[in-house]
């Protein structure tokens, strides 16, 4: 028994001293805990302690979030969803190893300030320097190859980013890349290595150069802060006290930036969806669609903004910004105890350090003020620049002229366009991010269809959404493909008669639905560019039909174009609430009629033949609409009087074309309905 | 400059003071390093608050396909099937022994799950009996135990109705291994 320690007779006591002379505990905690402390406990210590600390979280989190998580391209976003969305609690777990993994990146940098400040990176202590470094290092990597672990867009497009950065090394980055990826294809064995350098190797190595870091600060002893006036205070409890006030606060903002959305949504009296509180989830990783919004994670900006400072130096520019500048800032870093030594070498290595914490202070400002600047700065005073800009297509000539050469309002003009190009990029970056959160979304709700995400993954489902894919192999974000003929565009939106009135073919917002119908048996509309108005059948027999026949009240009353109107919506499966049995019976006999309809529309075998007019059986549903795009030639449709539309069978797969007619007929998964079915 | 040195400084002789400051930094530790434990625990456990597929009848074979012997024939069981995320479509799930008396209609189905330790029950080698072949649990063409076995229970029977199509479906269900009782798994 050491000396000092009382003599303890319970059985707990006895327990104590048994295994006390077997394996010496007690000196150990001694030793642990009784450690001096010149000066007195202050706060400028705890930051190491509380990286320790924000490790330790990390361990605790990520090795419950291992058990739930799947590496594969089939599984990681699929496993996060499930973490995230539908494990009791995994909103929090994986928000807390999310926020805490930011928490750490700032204790790093408050660490390595305090540590630079007091000169404590001097001897005898340049070596335990060198090891934060390379914990620092360490850390970092952590924090990159977490980031693609979910293997959603941003993670996927930042990874994508980093590994080309490591390709341009010399000599060895091909190579280094390719093992990285894990092939040359990013994958399977890019997650699995990802996952095993972030859980695995990084961490392992972590805690082998941790415990020689605080086995070398206990050697050391706490380098106090200078001058000493006040008297020296144990390790135990008073720096213990002030360092778990500072864990339980690091734990307490982590926590913070968890709930305070949700605490607000509360108050606000609305229903807190937990699965959307905490780290964010975004679409699954998908390699053939560019996401215009990726970046890194903030901590990495900094670096993100300084390689645009070598944009237009091509590879080289790459080389040295990614690569020779952040060797040189660290080559600099491990001299720092060397060059402690000369006269001046502590006020140089405290300057250098916050003048590389400003930088990136400032490049990160700089990244976020290109991203958001939109928000703030007010389009109206760019109006002349905008107008100029759209008459010279940005012609730095016809710009000089149309300012009559005065070289005070060119440079005048030159900040203004250049404030204009940047207040578009923002705007770009904003309406990406909005998309991608919309995205994102959408795959959470597929994901939660009753029937489960397929065996082929979440990115499936998204990639065969008719309400994601389908604008976008229309062209409504581009004004290519379909677009760049239809208009798709509500009657009633403010700027439809402007997108009416460039489109060459039919407005098919609504196609298929008796609003639609009715447009097309107005006369004053069936003609007019929202029709048939930009297109040869402008003054075809449809056309003259409605404005002639249809509008002759002996042979077309009211009620009956209406029975068409609802019989038509039927056929297209997308039947009016309002339409009654009777109404849709004596519009079939309509359209059937050989007076009517029926003199020029074959209609559920009236005899009529194809040919002369598309065939009204089956009108606008869903294999009408994949027939019409797949072939409009054909004789079911438009046959030889087939006006400029491509038959797209030869350019769109068949899956396509059925995800197109899906999402023209408003034919998607919606969770309130699946909800609205279940409670039935 | 004072030469390098690495000496620690002497232990402090009295150690026993502010006996609050030490309640509070373990409170204060303890709260801090117990939240993330709490939390993984949480997601951890989450397992508990979840139920197997509730037991439905599932088409297994036709009348016809199973001859009136008195023989029992293997059937797959092939339904929708969740795990975790993912959702299969018509995946074979397990296994069913049907049977029927000679001259019957009425068929008798059970589960291939051997109740001793889940593993397959197979038809035995001379084709007499069912056998398991992890433990050599022995059961009648009837499921019931051929003694002595290391079984506790008779093979489990499912409900089976037979449409007048001649279709016949399984009430398929998992029971818990290993008891006397024929317990349907949570």
């Amino acid at each position: 028994m050491k000396p000092g320690t009382p003599p303890r007779r319970g059985p707990l006591g006895r327990l104590a001293d048994f295994l006390d002379d077997r394996t010496g505990w007690r000196g150990l905690v001694h030793e642990a805990l009784f450690e001096r402390v010149p000066g007195g406990a202050r706060w400028r210590y705890v930051w190491g302690s509380t990286l320790v600390f924000a490790f330790m979280t990390q361990v605790i989190t990520g090795l419950f979030l291992w058990a739930s998580y799947a590496p594969s391209a089939q599984t990681a976003w699929e496993s996060v969803y499930y973490i995230q969305h539908e494990m009791t609690g995994g909103w929090l777990l994986r928000g807390i190893h999310h926020f805490m993994a930011q928490a750490m990146v700032v204790l790093l940098a408050l660490h390595l300030l305090q540590v630079v400040i007091d000169g404590a990176y001097k001897a005898p202590r340049e070596v335990n320097f060198w090891l934060g470094l390379v914990l620092m290092i360490l850390v970092l990597g952590m924090a990159l190859t977490g980031y693609l672990l979910p293997w959603d867009q941003k993670g996927y497009w930042a990874t994508i980013v980093a590994t080309n950065l490591a390709g341009i090394v010399p000599v060895v980055g091909p190579s280094l890349q390719q093992v990285i990826v894990g092939g040359s294809e990013y994958g399977h064995h890019t997650l699995t290595r990802f996952f095993a350098l972030h859980a695995g190797f990084l961490p392992a190595t972590l805690v082998l150069f941790l415990v020689v870091h605080l086995a070398l600060f206990r050697k050391h002893g706490l380098h106090a802060k200078q001058p000493i006036t006040r008297p020296d205070a144990m390790f135990w409890p008073d720096q213990v006290l002030k360092d778990a006030v500072a864990m339980l606060a690091v734990m307490a903002v982590v926590l913070g930036v968890i709930l305070v959305p949700a605490v607000r949504t509360m108050l606000a009296g609305g229903a807190v969806d937990w699965g959307h509180v905490g780290a964010e989830l975004g679409a699954p990783a998908d390699p053939a669609e560019s996401y215009a919004a990726a970046r890194p994670e903030w901590y990495f900006l900094f670096l993100f903004q300084f390689l645009k400072v070598f944009e237009g130096w091509g590879a080289t520019g790459e080389f040295l910004g990614a690569i020779v500048v952040p060797g040189l800032i660290m080559g600099v870093m491990f001299l720092m105890p060397i060059i402690g030594n000369w006269r001046l070498g502590h006020r140089f290595n405290v300057a250098f350090t916050l003048a590389i914490l400003a930088g990136a202070g400032l490049l990160t400002a700089l990244a976020l003020n290109e991203d958001y600047c939109s928000l703030w700065i007010d389009k109206t005073t760019l109006a002349d620049a905008e107008k100029l800009h759209n008459e010279t297509g940005g012609d730095e000539q016809k710009i000089a002229a149309a300012l009559g050469n005065d070289p005070a309002k060119i440079a005048a003009m030159r900040k203004q366009l250049a404030k204009l190009e940047a207040w578009r990029n923002s705007h770009a970056f904003l309406a990406a991010s909005s998309r991608a959160k919309v995205e994102a979304e959408r795959a959470v709700e597929l994901a939660g269809r009753p029937e489960r995400i397929p065996p082929t993954g979440a990115l499936d489902l998204v990639r065969r959404d008719p309400l994601l894919r389908g604008p976008k192999l229309f062209g409504l974000l581009d004004g290519k493909d379909c677009a760049s003929c239809h208009a798709h565009v509500d009657p009633a939106a403010a700027d439809a008669a402007g997108k009416f009135a460039v489109a060459s073919a039919a407005n098919l917002h609504g196609f298929g639905t008796a609003a639609w119908v009715r447009g097309l048996f107005d006369p004053a509309r069936v003609a007019g560019p929202e029709y048939f108005g930009n297109t040869a059948h402008k003054d075809g027999d449809m056309v003259a039909y409605v404005r002639d026949e249809m509008t002759d009240r002996e042979k077309w009353k009211p009620d009956e174009i209406e029975a068409v109107t609802m019989a038509l919506a039927a056929e297209a499966g997308l039947p009016d609430p309002s339409a009654t049995a009777a109404q849709l019976e004596r519009g079939r006999a309509l359209i059937a009629a050989g007076d009517r309809c029926g003199a020029c529309h074959e209609f559920g075998g009236n005899g009529t033949g194809l040919g002369a007019a598309p065939d009204l059986t089956g009108w606008a549903g869903r294999d009408w609409l994949v027939g019409i795009i797949a072939d409009p030639t054909h004789e079911r449709f438009y046959g030889d009087s087939n006006d400029r539309m491509p038959a797209f069978q030869k350019a769109m797969p068949r899956e396509q074309i059925e995800i197109l007619a899906d999402w023209l007929r408003g034919d998607w998964y919606r969770a309130a309905d699946a909800r609205g079915a279940a409670a039935e | 400059m004072a030469r390098p040195s690495s000496d620690r400084p002497a232990p402090d002789a009295d150690p026993r003071r502010g006996f609050l400051a030490k309640l509070a930094a373990i409170a204060c530790g303890g709260l801090a390093t117990l939240t993330p434990l709490a939390a993984g625990l949480w997601a951890f456990l989450d397992p508990l608050g979840r139920r197997s597929a509730a037991a439905r009848f599932v088409p297994v074979a036709e009348l016809a396909a199973i001859p009136a012997d008195g023989l029992p024939r293997r059937f797959p069981v092939v339904t929708d099937r969740k795990d975790a995320w993912t959702g299969y479509a018509a995946e074979p799930v397990g296994a069913v022994w049907l049977r029927r008396e000679t001259g019957s209609d009425v068929v008798q189905a059970l589960s291939a799950t051997c109740p001793h330790a889940g593993c397959s029950v197979e038809m035995a080698a001379g084709g007499t009996c069912f056998r398991c072949p992890c433990h050599n649990s022995e059961f009648t063409f009837g499921g019931g135990i051929v003694a002595p076995s290391p079984s506790p229970r008779p093979m489990d029977a499912l409900d089976c109705r037979v449409d007048k199509d001649g279709g016949v479906a399984v009430q398929w269900q998992v029971f818990l291994a290993g008891i006397a009782d024929k317990v349907a798994k949570r």
